[in-house]
């Protein structure tokens, strides 16, 4: 099985990734052969069996709302690409 | 020095035999000379190392040290250092310098072992070979043509070299269990909630655990005392009590129940490697313990259901990489779109983007149902499977992988062959178990690895049936010739 170029386009949008026009059949083959293997499921039946999120099902501990961080922006901004006056810039959005 | 215990580097350095700076000294030796050719470093780090040794130094004189005081350590480079370039074999984060330790990395600190260095790994430790890294495929130190398993490589690599005395590592698929299989050592991927997550760069978070890989079963519980712990910090930290897991290495095992899975000695289990677990399983029983045979039905279907769970859990982590706060950005990006994905195809490699896609696929409206809640609902099949051996069985025992590791470049050509190499270690992450690899012999040259299963928080009977084994055998103990 292997997918259309379109859907593979309709993925790599989703996954926001560029994909190059040349490398798309390729990826069209290797995640057709992806999605042969998840029909493998398709084998058991799964009627009435509750989804299981994570192992241990415990549930979410919560903490009170307090402030426990504390402001340290200049660190985390050193490893940012482009950062001025304290802000992170990024391309235009808004004409 | 480099083929010693951790407990006789203890004697060594208590004694003042050799300070922790003259061992240190010597791993940093060994690196520089024989790491070019095996790549199991990312970035080494020795002047780090060498002022953490002469720290630990200086606890020893002064007599506070702890049992792991100034021994060297290497850690998987998807532990956050910081101040060290943390990378995840990603040329996304080529340039990260992490600005905080992770708290694997904290604890290993307190107790005053010196940071060798980073380990490479399977980039986002998406890979079972270590051939996805960005900084180029690690070799396995038993035949520099074959690969050292993955995604802990390095790390499996660097200890059997006698690289590192121990390294950390991480399992999400058997990251941990299947290079240390592939490379001769012992490692032991912990209950899930066991080690905290905190700065371990998540790829699938339900199924991600840290631990320890190291020479033998005793070596690995002693660098788990210092790992395993509750985490605040880690929302599915477990809070209880962390047993001393080197208290209970020489308990008798006459009379433990071992299983056998029938599913995991069937076709497809190569025969070289089926021998040497059956003369490991032989050897247990011989210590006492009684053989049984037990069944778990839903094997098949963990490889499925781990390759929806897990890709989709990382389309949803690894969306955090979008060139905006750090990471790789692209050149003269038109807009914010544009940056996006030119940033994150330029940044990931081939895996890492199939595995982001496949995921981003799998959640994408109108295949939810089939494909990720389907997935959901076989973990739980899978686990109960597991429940019910349990009931018959204290251990489960098996092979970590159906062959011995293959040659680099053979399985890379095709994802899907790779994925299905993971059938024997998959289940247990989708259940949340403990599992450890154990040396069991040698096939044409190459190790093989008994895989232990156990119950939920049985790591300490896990470490004592390993130890036990390795008081009556000496596989752990053969090293390749360039550790000797």
């Amino acid at each position: 099985m292997s997918l259309s170029i379109e859907e593979v386009d309709k993925i790599a949008a989703l996954a926001a990734i560029a994909i190059e026009e040349d490398a798309r059949p390729a990826y069209a083959r290797q995640l057709g052969r992806v999605l042969e293997l998840f029909a493998r499921m398709e084998a058991v039946d799964t009627e009435g069996v509750e989804p299981l999120a994570h192992p241990l099902e415990m549930t979410q501990r919560l903490r009170p709302d307090e402030v426990t961080e504390h402001d340290q922006h200049e660190k985390f901004q050193k490893l940012a690409p482009k950062v001025e006056a304290g802000l992170y810039l990024v391309p235009q959005v808004i004409e | 020095m480099h083929t010693l215990s951790l407990t006789q580097l203890r004697e060594k350095l208590d004694a003042r035999e050799i300070s922790s700076v003259e061992l240190t000294q010597h791993y940093l030796e060994r690196i520089e000379k024989l790491d070019p050719e095996l790549n199991s470093f990312i970035t080494v780090t020795p002047e780090v190392a060498l002022e953490m040794a002469k720290m630990a130094d200086a606890a020893i004189a002064e007599g506070s040290a702890g049992p792991l005081t100034g021994i060297p350590v290497a850690h998987k480079d998807l532990f956050t250092t910081d101040g060290i370039r943390t990378t995840c074999a990603s040329r996304m984060l080529d340039n990260f310098i992490a600005p905080y330790d992770a708290h694997v990395v904290e604890k290993i600190k307190q107790a005053g072992m010196p940071i060798l260095g980073k380990t490479n790994m399977d980039e986002f430790a998406m890979g079972s070979s270590n051939e996805t890294s960005y900084y180029g495929p690690v070799r396995n130190p038993w035949d520099i043509n074959a690969v050292p398993g993955g995604s802990s490589g390095g790390s499996a690599a660097a200890v059997a070299a006698g690289l590192t005395p121990v390294a950390t590592g991480s399992d999400t698929g058997g990251s941990i269990r299947q290079p240390a299989g592939f490379c001769g050592i012992t490692g032991i991927k912990p209950t899930y909630g066991l080690v905290s997550r905190y700065g371990m760069i998540a790829y699938a978070s339900s199924f991600d655990q840290g631990g320890p890989m190291a020479r033998s079963a005793e070596d690995a519980a002693l660098l788990l005392n210092a790992m395993a712990g509750f985490d605040r910090r880690d929302s599915t930290s477990i809070d209880a009590e962390i047993p001393d897991y080197t208290a209970t290495l020489n308990d008798d095992i006459s009379g433990l129940k071992i299983g056998l899975p029938k599913e995991y000695f069937g076709e497809g289990l190569d025969e070289g490697v089926a021998r040497a677990v059956q003369a490991a399983v032989a050897e247990l029983e011989k210590l006492g313990a009684e053989i049984v045979e037990v069944s778990l039905p839903n094997t098949e279907l963990a490889v499925p259901a781990y390759y929806v769970l897990a890709p989709a859990e990382a389309s949803s982590n690894l969306a955090r990489y979008d060139g905006v706060r750090y990471g790789h950005r692209c050149e003269n990006p038109k807009d914010l779109k544009d940056m996006y994905r030119r940033s994150r195809a330029e940044g990931f490699g081939e895996e890492v983007k199939r595995r982001i896609m496949v995921g981003a696929y799998a959640l994408s409206a109108g295949y939810y149902d089939a494909y990720y809640l389907k997935a959901q609902k076989l973990r739980r099949l899978v686990r109960d499977d597991f429940l019910k051996a349990f009931e018959q069985c204290d251990v489960i025992a098996g092979p970590v992988a159906p062959t011995v590791a293959w040659n680099l470049g053979e399985k890379s050509d095709d994802p899907v062959s790779m994925y299905l190499a993971d059938l024997y270690t998959i289940p247990v992450n989708l259940a949340g178990l403990p599992g450890m690899s154990v040396p069991a012999g040698l096939h044409n040259g190459r190790p093989v690895g008994l895989q232990l299963v156990g119950p939920y928080f049985s790591e300490a009977k896990l470490l004592n049936v390993a130890h036990r084994f390795q008081q009556a055998t000496d596989w752990h103990r053969q090293s390749p010739e360039l550790a000797k």
